[in-house]
């Protein structure tokens, strides 16, 4: 019998679209409504032939044996206790629940526990440390704003509906006249299709968009009979009327993408971006939002900083606190170092994103295992690959959407051949290590002494008592 | 379970009038009794102190704003969070703990039960999660209900039924607790960057002032029978001259009378008051003054107000609010970073980092203030000690506070060695006009539990010793009939409870957190009015035309709502 199930929300990228329909038939899913066509295809991707159904083992020759959940199970929990810095990557693709299970376990192995934004808006973070983020919902922009800018970010490629939902077409309450009522800008070093969009194209020189930024605070300071006749590829007639625009706009809003955060400059340009928000605030409201990639990338960050303070790149391995240092505790840098010596690879696939360099040194010399819906290049080289169910087709859980958002995700069809969430995964890995402990299971390098507070060399007066 | 008997403590509980009395205090079952068998287990409190669970009206500690302090403030754990016990979870943080520090802070403290004071309604579900995770204390969370844009079309109106029938649906959906009000009409008026900083001051486009909101609220919760008043955060925070403001505001309660079962007597809580008793025109040291008294004097006589006190505890923090407005404001007086979210239809937030230095004249004026408040409040039935965590100051600085209010030394000592212009302050202040005096440990008792739960509307479930009452517990290494010489003591003891019984489970046994897994609760009220097919078609009406969700994915669903606890309020009966 055939069923549709509404208000269902998409577990692709960071839009997280709350209306879609799924229709269903025997467990089988068998129409997708209102999705764009990368999320349509994840659903149906669930009832195809060929999904994992049990978790495997490598085996010498190469090749893939199924084994039970205890065994998986058995091996990740000894591969946890065993190491001395085990890293556990990945998140991009699982509900909070999951996140949370995970900073369980990783403070008790004292693991190295890393987001993948810590290879995207990582450097976005670095800015709003220094700087802050004066953002709002994607219900403002929607409701208010009447000038909108995207800044290194293509949404109509990587957020299909983006535009659509959020930021040019709807009609909002202050907003009836819909895309009419709006100005939108694009700046970006290519003719993107979200350009296409645009009432100004700006074709910021490849690499140039500090400079970019630069001339825009200048002009937002008085002093725009300084800036030079040409600006990273722009003539000065343009941006003195794009900020004439900005000026004079009642509700100003910036989405900046990966082209400023992994761009020439990195975290500077995302610092300067926010700080010509706080500029432009001072002729009229303005906000700034990171295009966060995932549906559920923020996530991570989110949980881990209310379970350790810190959003990403979090150092556990000392027992005593965590410890924060992008570049020092960072994914990348430390397989490129070759600091670890185990590594869980979950909800991402390290092996198509991190440099080749450094992904050889974690699939090639010291165990791994990946939890993932799917076979991804990770997968293909870990010692144990343990699928689990598919977040917003087969479990729900909350995911929090690129305005920071909380939307609580829907199953559809039961969890295929019975597999685990990553939730009940990671608890259970968690069970087996007490168990492991208690049976005196410990590190091959011994057990590490919690470090102890030394009153007298802390920097701070009165820091703690 | 097991069975405890705490004998030869001096128990100080206000909802029975015993003062320091020697008695022992039994439980069994999680429950306080009236005896015990002669297995229970033996705590020996001779010379101490036996209090209730402490009980919070306003905190941060759970939601988005919260977690955006903690992310965008990695300083905030450098060098300044504890070494991890072995038998807990790491605990990040000084002035904007990670969910386990805040549990285990609270425990170590006694307290029982904290009210998470801002959620926005579109983010609930951020908050319950944050509460699962959060160990041992129990929880709730204010719904921020005043600059709601379906709230502001009713009150225009004056529908205070269609407004009742929405706030109930938000307190339902949110799993939420009671109405907040912040910066009335501002924050809305903040979506265009502007302000509204009197209680007439028109909010753009929704044609109505912050005062009619506040009394439209007022209104709604009495139509509504909630166990708390609505919670109000008034307009004008922290700006010197605002105390006209705030007596504006809190003016608006009379002609007002409760309508609660649950045994209230305020229609009005006025939380952080220090923060609006500011007279002056400028933050220079010429002209900034205190006005506690000027607004203490009104709130002393007007019995249907209560207040807490939002002390400044001299600290670097983190500061907080619903209050977007006041927050560009603060980064543009301090310039450091800035965090800013507005939530669609319904509220916003900022965040800055303040550090209150005792070396700057106003930090000493504000910290003045908060005491004023506490000191000249008359009913302590009616005042509470808060520092609106984290805003003034982290909350596990109470006890920093408790030993200001308990002894007249510590807070003359603070004047004369810690303030840069300790005498400035004295001048511009009420500070010294009441260098005697001091607070006694029954009226800490009152300020800390009893008024608290009643205020709250949960006197039946917290701030009590009474037969019957869930066995929240709290025991301190005071001697009321030997008190200390040196006021140090009291901060030692009310920061690291001697023991703390939460439920009826021994959380803290001797100073240290023994037991974090107990079952806690998140208490919300269940609120059930007559059908209302209008509001319901408004509600389809809003979600259709401006929200970026869903309506069916908006309310809270029941699976990530944590040991929920319902407090049915039914006015159709």
């Amino acid at each position: 019998m055939q069923e549709t199930i509404k208000h269902v929300a998409c577990p692709y990228c960071g839009a997280c679209c709350d209306d879609l329909e799924i229709t269903v038939e025997d467990g089988k899913i068998i129409e997708v409504k209102n999705a764009c066509i990368i999320g349509t295809e994840i659903y149906h991707h669930a009832s195809r032939e060929g999904r994992v159904g049990s978790p495997r083992r490598r085996q010498p020759d190469g090749t893939y044996k199924d084994i039970t959940y205890e065994e998986a199970i058995d091996f990740t929990a000894k591969m946890l206790i065993k190491a001395k810095k085990p890293l556990i990557y990945g998140f991009g693709s699982t509900n909070c629940e999951g996140m949370a299970a995970a900073g369980r376990v990783a403070e008790d192995a004292g693991a190295v526990l890393d987001n993948c934004a810590s290879i995207c808006h990582g450097s976005s973070f670095l800015a709003i440390f220094d700087t802050g983020y004066p953002s709002c919902t994607l219900g403002e922009v929607k409701n208010r704003a009447d000038v909108v800018i995207y800044w290194g970010s293509n949404p109509q490629h990587a957020h299909p509906r983006h535009l659509s939902r959020y930021g040019v077409f709807p009609r909002g309450y202050f907003t009836g006249k819909g895309y009419k009522g709006r100005k939108v800008i694009v700046v970006d070093p290519r003719y993107t299709d979200t350009a296409r969009c645009a009432d100004h194209f700006l074709q910021v020189q490849q690499g140039h968009d500090y400079e970019l930024f630069d001339a825009f605070r200048m002009v937002m300071h008085g002093y725009a009979d300084k800036i030079p006749a040409i600006v990273a590829g722009v003539p000065k007639e343009k941006i003195l009327e794009v900020c004439e625009i900005i000026k004079g706009g009642r509700y100003v809003h910036i989405f900046f993408g990966m082209g400023l955060c992994h761009s020439d400059g990195r975290n500077h340009n995302v610092d300067i971006a926010i700080n010509l928000v706080r500029d432009i605030n001072e002729y009229t409201k303005c906000t700034i939002m990171a295009m966060r990639g995932h549906y559920n990338i923020a996530g991570p960050g989110i949980v881990w900083a209310w379970q350790f303070g810190f959003p990403y790149c979090i150092d556990l391995t000392k027992g005593s606190h965590a410890h924060m240092n992008p570049g020092e505790t960072s994914s990348v840098d430390l397989a490129n170092r070759g600091e670890v010596d185990a590594f869980i690879n979950i909800g991402t696939d390290a092996g198509a994103h991190f440099p080749i360099r450094a992904f050889e040194k974690l699939g090639s010399g010291i165990p791994m295992v990946t939890i993932d819906p799917s076979v991804n290049m990770a997968a293909t080289v870990s010692d144990v690959h343990i699928p689990v169910a598919i977040v917003g087709v087969e479990t729900g859980g909350i995911c929090y959407r690129m305005d920071n958002v909380p939307i609580q995700y829907r199953a559809v069809v039961e969890p295929y051949n019975g597999i685990l969430t990553d939730e009940e995964l990671f608890d259970r890995i968690y069970e087996r290590m007490q168990e492991l402990k208690k049976e005196g299971w410990t590190t091959d390098e011994g057990v590490w002494d919690y470090a102890t507070p030394l009153a007298d060399v802390r920097p701070v007066k009165e820091v703690y008592e | 379970m097991t069975e405890y008997i705490i004998k030869n403590g001096s128990v100080i509980d206000p909802t029975q009038g015993i003062n320091a009395q020697k008695m022992d205090i039994c439980i069994k079952d999680g429950k306080i009794v009236d005896s015990v068998s002669g297995n229970a287990k033996v705590i020996d409190a001779a010379g101490k102190t036996v209090m209730a669970g402490g009980v919070d009206i306003h905190s941060h500690v759970a939601g988005p704003k919260v977690d955006s302090g903690r992310l965008f403030r990695p300083e905030d754990k450098l060098f300044r969070s504890p070494m991890r016990k072995s038998n807990l979870r790491m605990e990040m943080g000084f002035s904007v703990p990670s969910v386990a520090k805040t549990g285990y802070d609270y425990a170590r403290m006694g307290f029982s039960y904290v009210v998470e004071a801002a959620m926005p309604p579109l983010e609930a579900s951020h908050v319950h999660e944050e509460i699962r995770d959060t160990p041992i204390i129990d929880e709730s969370a204010m719904p921020v209900m005043a600059n709601n844009w379906f709230l502001l079309e009713y009150f225009k109106n004056h529908e205070i039924e269609n407004a009742g029938a929405y706030a109930s649906w938000i307190l339902n959906a949110t799993r939420g607790f009671a109405l907040k009000c912040v910066n009335p009409g501002g924050t809305e008026a903040w979506g265009w960057g502007l302000n509204c900083v009197t209680i007439n001051d028109p909010v753009p486009y929704f044609d109505i002032t912050p005062a009619e909101i506040v009394k439209g609220l007022i209104e709604t919760n009495e139509y509504l029978q909630l166990p708390h008043s609505v919670h109000v955060h008034a307009n004008n925070l922290g700006n010197p001259g605002n105390y006209t403001t705030t007596l504006d505001t809190l003016k608006l309660v009379e002609g007002y009378a409760p309508k609660s079962a649950f045994g209230r007597d305020q229609v009005m809580h006025h939380t952080h008051l220090q923060f609006h008793c500011y007279g002056g025109d400028s933050f220079k040291s010429s002209s900034f003054e205190s006005k506690s008294k000027e607004v203490m004097d009104y709130v002393n006589k007007t019995k249907n107000l209560t207040i807490d006190t939002g002390n400044v505890t001299l600290d670097e923090t983190t500061t907080m609010t619903a209050d977007g407005p006041f927050e560009y404001h603060l980064t543009h007086l301090n310039h450091l970073k800035w965090t800013n979210v507005d939530v669609e239809l319904e509220t916003a937030a900022g965040v800055v980092p303040f550090v209150y230095d005792p070396k700057t004249y106003i930090a000493g004026a504000q910290w003045a203030i908060g005491l004023e408040l506490a000191l000249f409040a008359q009913d302590k039935e009616r005042c509470f000690i808060t520092t609106d965590h984290p805003n003034a100051g982290p909350f596990w600085r109470y006890p920093r506070v408790y030993k200001w209010l308990l002894s007249a030394k510590a807070r003359n000592d603070v004047i004369e060695n810690e303030l840069k212009y300790g005498d400035k302050v004295v001048d511009t202040t009420y500070i010294g006009e009441l260098s005697d005096k001091e607070i006694s440990l029954y009226e800490l008792a009152q300020m800390t539990r009893s008024g608290v739960a009643k205020a709250l509307g949960v006197s039946h479930m917290y701030g009590s010793l009474k037969t019957g009452m869930a066995a929240n517990v709290a025991i301190y290494d005071i001697d009321p009939e030997n008190l200390p010489s040196d006021p140090e003591q009291y901060e030692k003891a009310f920061t690291n409870s001697f023991a703390f019984f939460k439920d009826g489970v021994l959380a803290v046994e001797n100073n240290e957190v023994v037991n974090y897994r107990m079952p806690k609760k998140t208490v919300w009220v269940n609120s059930i009015v007559p059908e209302n097919k209008q509001v319901e078609r408004d509600i389809r009406d809003k979600f259709l035309k401006a929200y970026t969700v869903d309506l069916e994915n908006y309310a809270v669903f029941d699976e990530h709502v944590h040991n929920p606890y319902a407090i049915k309020v039914d006015i159709t009966q």
